[in-house]
């Protein structure tokens, strides 16, 4: 266990997350970029703008979301106590609610008429559209053809938000070409546009502010834990695409003598080229403005990334998840889709809560580390969203693999 | 010297405007790419960028996306692109700068790269998503060649942000025409001319103009407030409508002869002469 204390240390004044992180774009970006860091480090130490954001968390956004001890899976795994940190319990049912409501205060504040966002699955897309929808904005959300395809529910929910769901059809269809194309929009109009983005990636300062977002996750459950179970969790688990939920969870917990474990979606297998484990199976590179982990090939090409769950669906994840796998402050490992759709049954079965198929990575990892840890040590896991967005997805695997 | 800078010396002297062409390169194949930058470069170019495929290019708009999909298609990288100008270098001293976003350099190896651009003749290095704050790690690998990077300005710098730009940049400062990414259109004259006279009173290095500009009325509307100009897309909507021609270098030409004639005809004097009024494609042929 390392002693360094980690908050606040990272990022610089740069931006940068040890070598990651930065700012990576093209030079017409940098003033919006100047433009929009200024504007969040005034909010950030505004009490008025920390007063709007936490009680819009709690009267609109149902915070806190409670923590909740999963007695009968803990049974039947036999060994580590697992608790879960319900964040599907927040309005929309996923941890995405915290960051847009943030980014949407603060775009209200910068006088910006319009929000855009990228989204793959569609999740942080009606999470954009929902926050625009609150305070009267306009809204477009870039989606990539293929996953309009896949997630036709979320597409209708953004329509019925008021927002326009744009399709991207570059590339390959997909979330990375999403957030491309929402970038080159972004390029032209960030004079009365604000892009949200939907994870701890991106060019500084958006993975620094993404994360102060999410970390209510955190602050809520370090709390939560110490009132409940009477002392800090011994492991905090999280799943990790891009990584916001993950460093959400973790960031009030790093200077704690807690484990921490974020686990990847493995896809077919770290064997194949079918995954999304950006660090399991990737290298470092730059890409969407910050230098990190990503799939790549030799030359430099951005490879697909493939995980059943849309979410995690992401060939990059953010600096700060970079730097905490280098210096081994955070554990990365990963989850298939096999290990993944297990996990899900599991959570239905045995707890009565139907867990988004990013958050059952994360069950997967705790289940496998609750298996071999003693009966007195505590797990908490970040349950990220519900899912009700994916059964269609979980059938259509299930009708696959079993019959 | 570096061949850049002797290309603006001499345009300087014969009080003439650059031409510069963004070709991506391997679109849509290797050999026919190497015969429309020959050609091109007898034809009155007198930079080339060689643009690096890459499969997220966030700067540019949909034809140089696409013309960045065919070159991937067929097989083009980084490493193809430096042998490419290593063929071109054969025939011409038309100076080349390798267009490129940052991951594909990145993975290469910057040393690498600074030792085979050498290798290859090339004399600029543009990267499109590093700005100055970034570059440090690629400004030392080059430190011991003359191979210049070459910084882009955009709509939105400001002045004092001019100036670091401009530190450590060499060759001549790209200045972006309009906000957005690369394409064709959506030019608003007056507002270039205002900004780029600003960039031109405080830039040492030569200003050229680039993003949008289209046909040669473009290039002749704009040339006067600049060093030079620069076209990419209009030359890959040739290329892109086609692709199968037998005479697509050919094609490629004539569009670069009528950029050459319109930002001839700026010197007072009409001047329709075309060919090869570049007049710096002297060795080697």
């Amino acid at each position: 266990m390392t002693k360094q204390k980690i908050i606040d240390k990272y990022p610089d004044a740069t931006g940068h997350f040890g070598v990651y992180g930065g700012r990576y774009v093209g030079e017409t970006l940098i003033a919006a970029l100047e433009e929009l860091e200024e504007a969040y480090a005034k909010a950030s130490v505004d009490p008025e703008f920390i007063f709007e954001f936490r009680n819009m968390l709690e009267h609109y956004a149902a915070r806190p979301t409670p923590i909740d001890f999963a007695e009968r899976l803990t049974k039947h795994i036999g060994g580590a106590k697992i608790y879960l940190k319900r964040e599907d319990c927040a309005h929309t049912g996923a941890h995405k609610i915290n960051n847009v409501v943030g980014q949407g205060l603060l775009a209200m504040r910068m006088g910006k008429k319009k929000l855009i966002a990228e989204t793959g699955a569609g999740q942080h897309g009606v999470a954009t559209a929902t926050i625009a929808a609150r305070f009267g904005m306009e809204c477009e959300i870039f989606m990539g053809t293929e996953d309009i395809e896949r997630q036709a529910p979320n597409v209708l929910r953004m329509k019925l938000l008021g927002a326009r769901v744009i399709p991207v059809d570059s590339g390959t269809g997909t979330l990375k070409d999403a957030m491309n194309e929402a970038m080159r929009y972004w390029v032209g109009e960030s004079a009365d546009t604000y892009y949200v983005i939907g994870t701890v990636s991106g060019p500084h300062p958006y993975p620094e502010m993404v994360r102060n977002f999410q970390r209510i996750i955190g602050d809520e459950a370090r709390e939560q834990i110490l009132k409940y179970a009477g002392r800090l969790p011994d492991l905090l688990v999280a799943a990790v695409g891009g990584g916001s939920n993950a460093i959400g969870l973790f960031y009030p917990f790093m200077d704690d003598p807690c484990e921490m474990i974020a686990v990847e979606a493995a896809g077919d297998g770290l064997d194949t080229a079918r995954h999304a484990a950006s660090i399991n199976g990737g290298s470092p590179g730059s890409l969407h403005g910050a230098m990190t982990y990503l799939l790549q090939d030799d030359n430099g090409q951005i490879h697909e990334a493939w995980s059943i769950s849309a979410g995690l669906d992401y060939p990059g994840i953010g600096p700060e998840h970079a730097l905490m796998h280098d210096i081994g402050r955070v554990k990365y490992a990963s989850a298939t889709d096999a290990q993944a759709v297990e996990a899900f049954s599991k959570l239905c079965k045995y707890e009565g809560i139907i867990p988004a198929l990013e958050s059952a990575h994360a069950l997967a990892g705790a289940i496998e580390e609750a298996a071999r840890r003693p009966k007195d040590e505590i797990i908490l896991v970040c349950l990220s969203g519900r899912g009700d967005k994916d059964l269609e997805n979980v059938k259509r695997y299930m009708d696959a693999h079993h019959e | 010297m570096n061949r850049i800078d002797t290309t603006f010396r001499n345009l300087a002297k014969e009080q003439k405007k650059a031409l510069i062409g963004f070709i991506s390169a391997g679109d849509p194949d290797y050999d026919t790419s190497l015969e429309i930058l020959k050609t091109a470069c007898t034809s009155g170019l007198d930079i080339i960028e060689l643009g690096v495929p890459f499969s997220d290019p966030t700067c540019d708009g949909p034809v140089i996306q696409r013309a960045s999909q065919r070159a991937l298609k067929s097989g083009a990288s980084l490493t193809s692109t430096i042998r490419l100008a290593a063929d071109l270098r054969k025939v011409t001293e038309t100076p080349i700068v390798v267009f490129s976003y940052y991951n594909p350099i990145f993975k290469y190896g910057l040393e690498n790269l600074a030792r085979d651009a050498l290798k290859a003749g090339i004399d600029g290095l543009l990267v499109v998503d590093l700005p100055p704050e970034e570059a440090q790690p690629l400004s030392l690998a080059l430190e011991e060649t003359n191979i210049h990077i070459i910084r882009l300005a955009a709509p939105t710098t400001t002045s004092a942000r001019l100036a670091k730009l401009v530190d450590g940049a060499g060759g001549f400062l790209y200045l972006i025409s309009r906000l957005g990414v690369t394409g064709t259109g959506g030019l608003d004259f007056e507002s270039i001319r205002s900004h780029a006279a600003q960039v031109r009173a405080s830039c040492p290095l030569p200003v050229c103009l680039g993003f949008g500009i289209s046909t040669g009325a473009d290039a002749r509307l704009l040339a006067s407030c600049a060093d030079g100009i620069i076209v990419g897309s209009a030359f890959e909507k040739i290329i892109e409508a086609n692709l199968s021609h037998p005479g697509l270098p050919e094609l490629v030409a004539e569009l670069v002869e009528e950029f050459r004639d319109s930002l001839d005809s700026i010197n007072s004097e009409p001047v329709g002469e075309g060919g090869s009024s570049g007049g710096l494609d002297k060795p080697g042929q």
